[in-house]
């Protein structure tokens, strides 16, 4: 392994601004974000499902052990 | 690439968010058990003292059973975001690629997972740290999510601050001094947040009735410690997990096919 040459800043492929990767990581990203969200936050400060309270109280428990503000 | 990235982010989360399930099935059920317990007897000695002061008691509802919350919904909840921070994870990864000098692919895993497991859980903790059932009002969940979502936010922005920082002073002061200014700018600024954000602290005190008479316990501080640091280890096996696995993957997808015929594991 150490043998190996180390890759270097022109061996790893660079994401430019503007570029079509650029779109993937922003869908990936914003996927993530709302994931994050519906395990977190929803229907608890604020909820796009109203006064129903399924989504919160089916990862009630998960939402506290990650940190999350509940109750 | 950036799709094989982001599935092996993914991929990689999804295993982290399993074992970090596995860890809280184990370590932080029981806590989460004692402490709805200790909110269940909590409520009856309210409720007697409430009939005693002629308040009328209030109904409670329940969605899903203990044990499905318990052992499903925590499962799931687990994995989910697990897989939100895989993908995060690679999306980092991703815009760090080619930026960061001769940095080899698993390192760069290492460092990410490390920013994330910081950025994302560990500096928001310090100042908002998680809190098993029965402690924090209702009434408050509002506050306390603001709070809690502009300290992730305030960390997160702070940290990339700082790694651009750390990139700018390099030239000037080397890696090791430019990371140490860059590491100490980062404390001081998140500091500051900490200290100008309002503090929570909502742990219940002991129930007393009018004369002042202790009727039930304050919160168990064994079971709050427990939780907390359980809490911390659930995302440390997350986020160490989501760089170990991601690591060599990354090595093979980057390090050109002609340098390693190494074996397939996932290959895409
Ligand atoms: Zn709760």
């Amino acid at each position: 392994m150490s043998s190996m040459p180390h890759p270097t800043t022109a061996a790893t492929p660079l994401v430019i601004p503007g570029s079509r990767a650029v779109l993937w990581l922003a869908g990936a990203a914003l996927f993530a974000i709302a994931l994050y969200y519906f395990i977190g936050v929803d229907q608890g400060a604020v909820s796009v499902f109203g006064s129903d309270t399924h989504v919160h109280e089916f990862v009630h428990d998960a939402r506290h052990f990650l940190g999350f503000p509940c109750h | 690439m950036e799709k094989r990235i982001i599935w092996r982010g993914l991929l990689a989360g999804a295993i982290g968010g399993l074992l970090a399930f596995v860890f809280a099935r184990i370590f932080a059920e029981p806590q989460i058990q004692q402490a709805i317990d200790y909110e269940d007897g909590r409520d009856h000695a309210q409720e007697a003292l409430n009939s005693a002061a002629g308040i009328a008691p209030h109904e409670h509802g329940e969605v899903f059973s203990r044990a499905v919350q318990g052992n499903v919904g925590i499962g799931v909840g687990m994995i989910l975001f697990g897989v939100a921070m895989g993908l995060l994870f690679a999306v980092a990864y991703a815009i760090c690629l080619g930026r960061t000098g001769r940095l080899r692919p698993r390192s760069l895993a290492l460092l990410v997972a490390g920013g994330g497991f910081l950025g994302i859980y560990l500096v928001p903790f310090l100042k908002y740290p998680a809190n098993p059932p029965a402690i924090g009002d209702e009434d408050t969940i509002r506050q306390r999510s603001s709070y809690y979502l502009l300290m992730v936010v305030a960390s997160i922005l702070l940290l990339v601050l700082t790694v651009w920082l750390g990139k700018r002073l390099r030239a000037r002061f080397g890696t090791w001094n430019a990371s140490l200014i860059a590491g100490g700018v980062f404390i001081l600024a998140t500091g500051i947040v900490m200290l100008v954000l309002p503090r929570v602290a909502e742990t219940p005190e002991p129930l007393t009735d009018p004369t002042g008479k202790i009727v039930f316990p304050g919160f168990p501080a064994d079971v709050l410690f427990h939780f907390r640091f359980y809490s911390i280890g659930a995302q440390l096996v997350l986020w160490a997990t989501i760089g170990l696995v991601f690591a060599p993957m990354a090595e093979r997808l980057l390090a050109g096919s002609a340098a390693r015929p190494a074996p397939a594991l996932v290959n895409g």
